[in-house]
């Protein structure tokens, strides 16, 4: 910089508007491809989905306009419907329990224990790891014969019961312990940093006060960071919609039907039954979900961001 | 906030008085008995957390028959590393014998040019949303965020087409061209949000003295980048290098990454199950995002949070 002298302008007079135009240009050509990328996956794919959703492809994707055709013989089948119930069941036990553990350790944490960078390490690594690894490791740990169950029934307590996957009824649980078990260091990591963000003034003034650690938090610290656990459960619950490999690793969808989510059925029915149509219905499903959860949550974060604004 | 008393008298700078007081002491044993809990707590879960990779470590090193014998917890009685030559080299899953050596180099001919196009395209685009805005940038910038939400799902049937006229089925580089449109969304909004933070005079300055769009790139943004490129590198790696979706719907057999091939190798479940060599494909498949996070897990705990809270 320090080459250019600031008399530029007079020197430069004669060439400037090329060079303005250019120097306009140059960001926007550069931006180019990537708007262009953007806008073909986010509107063009979508709207492409919704049209064969509306269609009467199978094994080939044809355009022949059926209306919501799809859509009823989705709603009609059995196992979409244990697949969306299964969603609503994982997202809301899953997100609270990883939100609980999550903010137990931050907070357990956050009493200025020693080797701390050690605790975070431990309870973050699994996120490191794919779900694919994560749930082949589970799905071995919760084997009656090989896992869990064998291990505390070799201890000597023989009667011992912990086949979660081998039934219908409890595998769903499977599915969102091995979750919680993936992602609570997530949560926990945002909600230390979100501890740490508290004004340390505060606390102080909290515990001049009298109050006692357990009514610091719940009265002063987590109430500042409020704002924290929406975003947290925001992002679980995508992680819950679009969750595919965990289930795909861990149960496979079963035993029978039981653990059908509807990231599963998409895939089922796309490349395993050549319903393509009907997949593409369940994908735009999908879809709404994530929606339904992010539409009023954006608003809320634009809504925040004006406040904020007029209140300086 | 909270209701601070305008009179105390309390002076939180004035030492503790010294000598005996029950109070205090009292206070010193609830003090330990709350250190004391919080330290369990951490212990247990710590627990909870190690145990399953202990298990797998272990039993990558023990013997098959032992692991029959003894369950997959157990103390390792036998030490080798058969398992881990097997599964990088001559395990077989559905009749090929080459184990995960293929895949694991699928994996990263796949994860080291997506990640590096996509952070490269990401700082491009979020130094010109945050330092050349122009009339529509934001919304712009808005579009690129929705692509983070989108449920791959949703792009599995336009992906097969777009990559069936382009020759790229059960390729590689069709998956590099799937995780780089997909990446951008990602890239760009962390590098947009950390250069927001960077003083718009500087550029100014830069841009009276004649310094043009290349160049306050070279000279003032890219010199200030490194925490944000190694954040966006370690994300994009984990996250690329883990995916399964689109990993087994385009590909199949010796041009599928290490995800899907671990998925297809402990699924083969008619004979007795390996458990030793699927305990070092597993690792193996764990390794490199584990590595990646071990040292540089400050760098990845600060990229979650800046994605997320922002």
């Amino acid at each position: 910089m320090s080459t250019h002298d600031l008399i530029v302008p007079a020197a430069a007079a004669t060439t400037r508007p090329w060079r303005e135009r250019l120097g306009t240009m140059v960001p926007i050509l550069v931006l180019a491809p990537s708007i262009a990328a953007s806008f073909v996956y986010v509107f063009v794919f979508t709207l492409w989905t919704l049209y064969i959703s509306l269609s009467n492809s199978s094994l080939l994707p044809t355009y022949g306009f059926v209306g919501l055709d799809n859509y009823a013989s989705l709603w009609a089948n059995r196992r979409w419907n244990i697949a969306y119930t299964n969603l609503f069941l994982f997202s809301g036990f899953y997100i609270v329990g990883s939100m609980a553990v999550g903010l137990l350790l931050a907070i357990a944490i956050d009493q200025r224990v020693r080797g701390e960078a050690v605790w975070r390490t431990i309870f973050l690594y699994p996120l490191a790891v794919s779900f694919i690894v994560t749930g082949t490791v589970w799905s071995w740990l919760y084997n009656p014969v090989d896992g869990i169950q064998a291990f505390v029934r070799g201890l000597g307590w023989t009667d011992f019961s912990f086949a979660l996957t081998a039934n219908r009824n409890t595998a769903n649980y499977a599915v969102i312990i091995t979750g919680i078990w993936q992602s609570s260091g997530f949560a926990m990591a945002l909600f230390l940093a979100g501890l740490r963000s508290v004004d340390p003034d505060l606390v102080k003034a909290a515990q001049i006060d009298g109050a006692s650690v357990f009514r610091t938090y719940r009265r002063v610290i987590l109430p500042t960071i409020a704002p924290i656990f929406l975003a947290v459960a925001v992002i679980q619950i995508q992680f819950a919609i679009k969750t595919f490999d965990l289930v795909a690793a861990l149960t496979r969808g079963g035993p029978g039907v039981s653990t059908t989510f509807p990231a599963i059925y998409v895939y089922d029915l796309m490349f395993q039954r050549g319903q393509i149509g009907e997949g593409a219905a369940a994908a735009m499903m999908m879809l709404a979900a994530v929606a339904v959860v992010l539409v009023p949550y954006s608003l809320w974060i634009v809504w925040r961001r004006r406040a904020e604004g007029r209140n300086g | 906030m909270a209701e601070i008393a305008p009179n105390a008298s309390f002076d939180p700078a004035r030492p503790n008085p010294t000598g005996f007081d029950p109070e205090a002491a009292a206070a010193t044993r609830r003090h330990f008995w709350s250190r004391f809990l919080v330290y369990a707590v951490l212990a247990l879960f710590a627990m909870v957390y190690l145990v399953p990779l202990l298990v797998v470590i272990f039993n990558s090193l023990r013997e098959q028959s032992e692991i029959a014998r003894n369950g997959l917890i157990s103390v390792p009685r036998s030490f080798r590393f058969d398992a881990w030559a097997q599964a990088w080299g001559s395990y077989c899953v559905s009749g090929t014998c080459e184990g995960m050596k293929r895949n694991f180099f699928n994996s990263l001919a796949m994860t080291i040019p997506a990640t590096i196009i996509s952070t490269i395209l990401g700082a491009m685009n979020g130094y010109i949303l945050s330092k050349w805005r122009f009339r529509g940038s934001e919304l712009i910038f808005n579009l690129m965020l929705l692509g983070v939400f989108m449920p791959g799902q949703i792009s599995l049937m336009p992906w097969a087409f777009l990559l069936g006229k382009l020759g790229l089925t059960n390729s590689t580089y069709g998956l590099v061209l799937i995780h780089v449109v997909q990446g951008i969304s990602f890239t760009t909004l962390f590098c947009r949000n950390f250069y927001v933070s960077i003083p718009d005079d500087l550029i100014k300055a830069a841009r009276i003295d004649g310094a043009g769009f290349w160049r306050i790139f070279r000279k003032i943004i890219l010199p200030l980048s490194p925490p944000i490129l190694i954040v966006t590198v370690i994300w994009q790696f984990t996250g690329i290098w883990n995916e399964y979706l689109f990993g087994v719907v385009f590909t199949s057999g010796q041009q599928q990454p290490i995800t899907a091939a671990l998925v297809a190798l402990t699924a083969g479940g008619t004979t007795a199950r390996a458990y030793d060599v699927m305990s070092a494909a597993v690792l193996i498949g764990a390794l490199p995002p584990l590595l990646i996070y071990l040292f540089g897990g400050k760098y990845f705990v600060r990229g979650l949070t800046q994605g997320a809270i922002k």
